[in-house]
C-alpha cells in the first residue's frame, strides 16, 4: 500500500531568544493509506508540534517529510497552503470555527480557497452534511451549537475538500465522554467507509482504543509504535461493520 | 470574487459605529473634491455667461474717479457732469482701438400704457448700443442716428416691460406715456435674462439719449459711455487710448487723478474667477488633508481589525488560504470601506456644493467626471492605506495566528 506519510528524522527546534527548545528530536515514521493512528504522550512531548508539521502548518527544522511521496519539508508558504487546501484536513481541540459565519459557510471555507466552487464540490458538501447529521443546522451560527455539534462542523470542514489525510489534535479534549464517543464514531465511520487516513492526538486511552495503531511520544521521540490492542474490540469493529 | 466582497461587507457591518467613524475622513475628502470642482465649474460658467451677456470687448466709461468709486449705482446715475456728448464723439473718432461708442443716461421712472403702469429703468442710448451689447431685436427696429438727432419720442422695450404693460398684445406702434409724454414703441428686444449681479436686464425701456436728457430728465450730462474695443485682445489698447484722450479733453495735469474710470468687463469677470480660485484652493486643501487623514484612519482601523481577527486569519490559512487570499480579503475590506465613504462623500459633496452655491450666488455645476474621479480616488486611498495592514495580516504564520488569544 502507498505511504501517505513518510517522516525521516524530523527535528523541530523552537528558538526563544537564547533558549532553544527541541520539540521533536528525530522522528521517523510511515503511515499507510487507510490507517487510523492515535498519537499519545505526556504533555509537552511534542504531539502538537508533530501534528502541525504533518498538517503543513509548520516546517521541520531538520529532516524530511514526504506526503504522498512528494517531499513537502522544503515547500514555500504558498505551496504549503495549497497542500493544506487539497490534501489535508485539520480538526482542532477548540474547534476553530469562524463565529458569525454560518455552519454551511464554515464547511465550505476550504472550497473557496481552492478552485471555483463546482457542482461536484457542493454535492459532496451536502453529502458530508447529511452524513454528519448537520442538515438542520446549516444556517445556524457556531455559538448556537453544542460542543459536539461544533466539532462535527469542524470535521465536516476538514473533509470538505476530500483530503487524503485527516489530522485531529485532541478533538475530544473539550468534550464530555458521551459527545466524545459520538465524535469518535464519526471519525471511525470516515476511516472505514470513506477510506480517509486519520491521525489523532489524544491522551485518553478510551479514545485511543478507536484507532488501530498507537504511537507514543516522549521528549520529542517515538517511544513506542504498536497496533492497538483494542482494534479488535467489539465496539470499534461493530461500528465499522454496521456502517459499511 | 463576490465571496471576498461578501466577507468584506460582513466584516464592515459587524462594527457599524467604528466603520462610520472610519469613513468620515473619506466622506469629507470626497465631498470637498466634488464641491470644489462644482464651485469652480459654476463660477467659470457664470463668468462665461456674463461675458456672453455683456460682451468680451465691452468697456464702460463712468464719470467717477477710481478713488471715489466702489462704483456705486447711485454715483453712476446721479452722474458727475464730467462726461459729455463731445467726449463720446471724440472717442468714436480718435480711438482707433474702439469701434463702437454709445452715450447713455439712465433714470428710474414709471411708464404707463392704458391703465397699466410699471416702474422701470428708462435708459437713453445711442444707435451703437445694440451692437455693443450684442442685443438682438425680437421685432421692430432699433433707435437710429436720426432719432437721436431729432430727439424722437420713440422707445424700444425690454421683455419684462412688454409683459407688464402689454401682456400678450403686440406693442409695436403703440404709445406709452412717461411723465405724461407719449412715446411710440418702435421695437422690442429679445430676452437677455439676468445680469451676473442678478439684475433683470429685460426690465428696461430704451430711448435716444437726447430724448431722455431733455424730455424726461431735463439734464445735459451723461451717465455712462458704452464702448467696444475692436476685439477682446485690443481692450487694453482701447482703455489706454480712451484714458489718454479723456485726460487731454478734460485738461487734467499729470499729477491730477482721472475724473472718470474705464472698466473692462473682462477684468470684472476675472475678479470673480479669482474668488472662485481661492475657494477652489481652500476646498482643495481641505480635500487632500481629509483624504490623507481618512486614509490613515482606514489604515489604523485595518490594523486593529487584523489584530483582532488574527485567529480568523489562522483558521483561513489552516484550510488553505494563501498569502494573496488574505491580502485580497483585507484589501477588499479597506477598499469597500473607502468606497462606502466615497459614495456617502458624493452625496455630501452634492449637498455642500448646492449649499455653497446658494450662499455665494454661484450656480452649482456637478461634474460627472469629477464625481467619478473622486470616487476612484477614494478607492485608491483604500488600496493605498489598506495595503500595509493587509500585507501584515497575510504574512502571519498560521500556527502563531491560530494560537493567538
Ligand atoms: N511556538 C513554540 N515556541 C516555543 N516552544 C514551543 C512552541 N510550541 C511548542 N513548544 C515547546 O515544544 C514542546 C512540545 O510542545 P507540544 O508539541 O505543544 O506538546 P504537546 O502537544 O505534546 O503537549 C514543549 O516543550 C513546548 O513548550
Ligand atoms: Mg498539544
Amino acid at each position: 500500500m502507498q505511504d501517505i506519510v513518510l517522516l525521516e528524522a524530523v527535528h523541530k527546534v523552537y528558538k526563544m531568544g537564547e533558549v532553544a527548545v527541541t520539540a521533536l528530536n528525530g522522528i521517523s515514521l510511515t503511515v499507510k493509506k487507510g490507517e487510523f493512528v492515535a498519537i499519545m504522550g505526556a504533555s509537552g512531548s511534542g504531539k502538537s508540534t508533530l501534528m502541525n508539521i504533518l498538517g503543513c502548518l509548520d516546517s521541520p527544522s531538520q529532516g524530511k517529510y514526504y506526503l504522498e511521496e512528494i517531499e513537502v519539508s522544503n515547500f514555500s508558504k504558498n505551496e504549503l497552503a495549497e497542500i493544506r487546501n487539497r490534501k489535508l484536513g485539520f480538526v482542532f481541540q477548540n474547534f476553530n470555527l469562524l463565529s458569525r459565519t454560518t455552519v454551511l459557510e464554515n464547511i465550505e471555507l476550504p472550497l473557496i480557497y481552492g478552485k471555483q466552487l463546482s457542482k461536484p464540490d457542493t454535492d459532496r458538501v451536502h453529502q458530508i452534511i447529511r452524513t454528519l447529521g448537520l442538515e438542520e443546522y446549516q444556517k445556524h451560527y457556531p455559538n448556537q451549537l453544542s460542543g459536539g455539534q461544533q466539532q462535527r462542523v469542524a470535521i465536516a470542514r476538514a473533509i470538505a475538500n476530500n483530503p487524503t489525510l485527516l489530522l485531529a489534535d485532541e478533538p475530544t479534549g473539550n468534550l464530555d465522554s458521551v459527545t466524545s464517543t459520538e465524535v469518535m464514531k464519526v471519525l471511525c465511520d470516515l476511516n472505514c467507509n470513506m477510506g480517509i487516513t486519520i491521525l489523532l492526538v489524544t491522551h485518553e486511552n478510551d479514545i485511543a482504543r478507536y484507532a488501530r495503531r498507537v504511537i507514543i511520544l516522549k521528549d520529542g521521540k517515538v517511544l513506542s509504535d504498536t497496533p492497538s490492542k483494542s482494534s479488535t474490540t467489539p465496539a470499534s469493529q461493530a461500528l465499522c461493520e454496521t456502517t459499511s | 470574487m463576490p465571496t471576498l466582497f461578501k466577507i468584506a461587507l460582513r466584516a464592515i457591518m459587524r462594527n457599524k459605529l467604528r466603520s462610520s467613524l472610519t469613513i468620515l475622513g473619506i466622506v469629507i475628502g470626497v465631498g470637498a473634491v466634488i464641491a470644489m470642482v462644482s464651485i469652480g465649474q459654476g463660477a467659470k460658467s457664470m463668468v462665461e455667461k456674463q461675458l456672453e451677456s455683456i460682451g468680451t470687448n465691452v468697456l464702460l466709461i463712468i464719470p467717477v474717479s477710481t478713488t471715489h468709486t466702489v462704483t456705486s449705482a447711485r454715483g453712476m446715475t446721479a452722474g458727475f457732469a464730467t462726461l459729455t456728448i463731445e467726449d463720446t464723439m471724440a472717442i468714436e473718432k480718435e480711438c482707433r482701438a474702439v469701434n463702437h461708442v454709445s452715450a447713455s443716461v439712465r433714470t428710474t421712472t414709471q411708464v404707463v400704457y392704458g391703465n397699466q403702469n410699471w416702474t422701470t429703468y428708462v435708459s437713453g442710448v445711442g444707435p451703437d448700443y445694440q451692437i455693443i451689447r450684442n442685443w438682438p431685436l425680437e421685432s421692430g427696429r432699433f433707435i437710429n442716428q436720426r432719432d437721436v438727432n431729432i430727439m424722437a419720442k420713440v422707445c424700444v422695450l425690454g421683455q419684462t416691460v412688454v409683459a407688464n404693460l402689454f401682456g400678450t398684445l403686440d406693442p409695436i406702434d403703440k404709445w406709452i406715456r412717461v411723465k405724461n409724454v407719449p412715446f411710440k414703441v418702435i421695437g422690442v428686444l429679445n430676452t437677455k435674462g439676468e445680469s451676473p449681479m442678478g439684475q433683470d436686464q429685460d426690465d428696461v425701456v430704451l430711448m435716444p439719449y437726447t430724448t431722455v436728457q431733455r424730455k424726461i430728465m431735463g439734464v445735459t450730462y451723461l451717465g455712462i459711455i458704452f464702448a467696444s474695443s475692436v476685439s477682446a485682445d485690443t481692450r487694453f489698447e482701447a482703455i489706454e487710448q480712451i484714458t489718454a484722450l479723456l485726460r487731454q479733453r478734460h485738461r487734467l495735469r499729470p499729477h491730477e487723478e482721472n475724473d472718470f474710470t474705464v472698466i473692462s468687463q473682462v477684468e470684472f469677470a476675472s475678479t470673480i474667477m479669482e474668488t472662485s480660485r481661492t475657494m477652489t484652493l481652500l476646498l482643495g486643501s481641505i480635500a487632500s488633508v481629509s483624504l490623507i487623514v481618512g486614509g490613515i484612519g482606514i489604515m489604523n482601523i485595518m490594523l486593529v481589525s487584523t489584530t483582532e481577527r488574527t485567529r480568523e486569519i489562522g483558521i483561513r490559512m489552516a484550510v488553505g488560504a494563501k498569502e494573496k487570499d488574505i491580502l485580497f480579503q483585507f484589501l477588499t475590506e479597506a477598499t469597500v470601506l473607502s468606497s462606502i465613504g466615497g459614495l456617502v462623500g458624493i452625496i455630501f459633496g452634492i449637498v455642500l456644493s448646492k449649499l455653497v452655491s446658494s450662499f455665494g450666488g454661484w450656480p452649482a455645476l456637478l461634474s460627472p467626471p469629477a464625481i467619478a474621479i473622486a470616487f476612484l480616488f477614494s478607492n485608491m486611498v483604500g488600496i493605498f492605506f489598506g495595503y500595509y495592514p493587509a500585507r501584515k495580516a497575510s504574512r502571519l504564520n498560521p500556527i502563531d495566528a491560530l494560537r493567538y488569544e
